[in-house]
């Protein structure tokens, strides 16, 4: 089911000639209206927020409408390190699914063809854990890495780990938790791309006496690209923002709080509204950036 | 392909896969079972009760934030299922201008961090002084699910062949015939992915909700909120049997779609 979010596929319907019809118009208009109301009014409503100043009244979490840069000033200088922390974290977590996820995905999308049940079944099992609460997924993990658990307790016997050492609450269980999490939105754009992959190319890259890895290097992976461009956006984004894997309550600890942990802090707890903002426009737009220079640049490599 | 390392090595590390993405499920389900006190963290002993009296920890708290959870996922799943489905019919069936703003607006909700989605409209809720309840909750997750709908169906209509809407057509059949009879019902399993989809996000959704919910409950809040001073078992109960539903649903659905893909395939 969510499967088919990722899925491009082209079909009889798309060759036929698009009419022009005020119905078109009809169509569109609650649906569009909807967002410029509730998606694009908001973001800029968060513009005009991370602009505000205290207001004279000096009431707690009462701001007035201003033109405050320096607001982004503040943010960054006193939270540059939840800012590279998110990103740095969010890049391993991705970079960990993909090595993850390609195998299981090539397994899925390739090899299991012959058998459509079964291909369709293991794709049920990936996307298993969106039905269980995504809370609920973390806090097991949390218990189950916990300083008394099996596993923790074992690798401190084989001396494997420091026994005055901890998992949880460090950098190393954050990205553990977001890698987990976002599996599934990296497994499933690449095996949709996998799965359409004509192997007659595979073949005529061993015909023409390349290795199994130089097949896998030049033909495979360039064909699957789209896939990879997909899942690792659709990873990236939402490990960038997420503060439930960071937040100490799971599997962070005061080290490792991530940009969405001090948004939320701002937001929910402290009444910092403008601070919040600045701080969600400031990763609204790196994230913008990176979206954009890795779309147009993996563009340009599969034209190469 | 000849290396013949790949022939084991890939089925061995996909059955290790598996099983790794498992382990948390595994265990939220067995410690559903678990005859726990207040927390949820050590195993005391197996016990049905949390399964046959679900309501009754806290007066009921996690039943009425899995009431409130239904509740804000049905409605805001019929809002953005239908709204989604009337734009992807437009976006593959009609000209219009402003295609590519449109198709912008829709993109960039799936490429906003929630975090960023939910202050947005909290900081737009504050100014325009909307209290926080049920339906700012709904507002949020309508909003979100659109995009997701409209990619879902996008695809479905995408696929579905004009040829048979021609034949309908000349046998004579009204627009709104041809809509009601042909269309919508070859489009309905695409609708119907969307709004599985859809209610999927809403029910699971807590980073959105958090910002925009003030007093009010869902699931995945009250499982946030309990975290710290420990989670009753009944949440893993009911976590489990939406798991456990939503399975059934899914695999029903594939295996009937394999065996009539069979049948066909023994009919043509």
């Amino acid at each position: 089911m969510a499967f088919a979010a990722f899925a491009t596929t082209t079909g009889p319907g798309e060759e036929i000639a698009r009419r022009r019809s005020p119905i078109a118009l009809l169509l569109l208009l609650p649906g569009i209206l909807y967002l410029i109301l509730f998606f694009l009014t908001p973001l800029i409503s968060l513009v005009l927020t991370s602009l505000q100043a205290p207001s004279e009244t000096g009431l707690p979490g009462v701001y007035d409408q201003a033109f405050q840069w320096q607001n982004y000033v503040i943010v960054i200088s006193d939270y540059w390190p939840h800012i590279v922390r998110s990103f740095g974290y969010a890049l391993i977590a991705t970079v960990l699914a993909l090595a993850f996820s390609y195998p299981l995905a090539y397994f899925i999308g390739v090899k299991a063809r012959q058998w459509p049940l079964l291909q369709s079944l293991l794709l049920v099992l990936v996307i298993a854990p969106f039905f269980i609460s995504f809370l609920l997924r973390t806090l097991a993990w949390k218990q189950l890495l916990s300083d008394e658990s099996f596993v923790i307790t074992s690798l401190k016997a084989l001396s494997l780990m420091a026994p005055d050492a901890h998992f949880t609450g460090t950098p190393a269980a954050v990205i553990f938790g977001l890698t987990y999490n976002f599996i599934p939105f990296m497994t499933l754009p690449l095996y949709t791309t996998l799965e359409r992959l004509d192997l007659r190319y595979l073949e005529a890259g061993n015909d023409l006496y390349a290795s199994p890895l130089q097949v896998f290097r030049k033909v495979t992976i360039p064909l699957s690209m789209p896939g990879i461009v997909a899942g690792t956006l659709l990873t990236f984004i939402p490990a960038a923002g997420d503060y439930i894997n960071a937040s100490r309550a799971f599997l962070g600890g005061s080290d490792t709080q991530m940009i969405g942990n001090v948004i939320e802090a701002n937001f929910l707890i402290l009444q910092n509204y403008p601070a919040a903002a600045a701080l969600s426009i400031i990763l609204m737009s790196v994230i913008l950036v990176i979206v954009t220079v890795y779309i147009r640049r993996s563009g340009t490599e599969e034209l190469l | 392909m000849k290396f013949s390392l790949g022939k084991w090595l890939l089925p061995v590390y996909v059955i290790v896969a598996f099983t790794f993405l498992m382990i948390p499920i595994v265990y939220t389900f067995i410690f559903s079972f678990n005859d726990s006190l207040k927390s949820n963290i050590t195993w005391r002993g197996f016990t049905l009760d949390k399964w046959l009296n679900v309501c009754e920890v806290q007066n009921g708290a996690v039943c009425r934030a899995f009431g409130n959870s239904i509740i804000i996922g049905t409605v805001a799943t019929v809002a953005a299922t239908v709204m989604g489905t009337m734009i992807a019919i437009a976006i593959v069936r009609y000209r219009f201008k402003f295609r590519s703003a449109t198709s912008l607006l829709l993109f960039l909700p799936m490429a906003t961090p929630e975090v960023v989605l939910g202050a947005g409209l909290a900081a737009q809720f504050l100014s325009a002084g909307v209290p926080k309840d049920m339906l700012t909750i709904i507002l949020a997750h309508t909003m979100f699910c659109i995009s997701f709908v409209v990619v879902t169906v996008k695809a479905r209509v995408a696929s579905l062949d004009p040829a048979l809407e021609e034949a309908g057509r000349d046998l004579y059949g009204s627009p709104n015939q041809v809509f009601a009879r042909i269309t919508f019902p070859l489009l309905l399993p695409g609708i119907l992915a969307a709004a599985l989809l859809c209610f999927a996000l809403s029910f699971d959704d807590f980073i959105i909700t958090n910002f925009n919910s003030g007093s009010v409950t869902t699931l995945p809040k009250y499982i946030y909120i309990s975290a710290s001073r420990g989670i009753p078992a009944e949440a893993n109960v009911i976590a489990s049997a939406v798991f456990i539903i939503a399975l059934v649903i899914v695999v029903t659905a594939q295996v009937s779609k394999a065996a009539r893909a069979k049948r066909l395939a023994t009919v043509g």
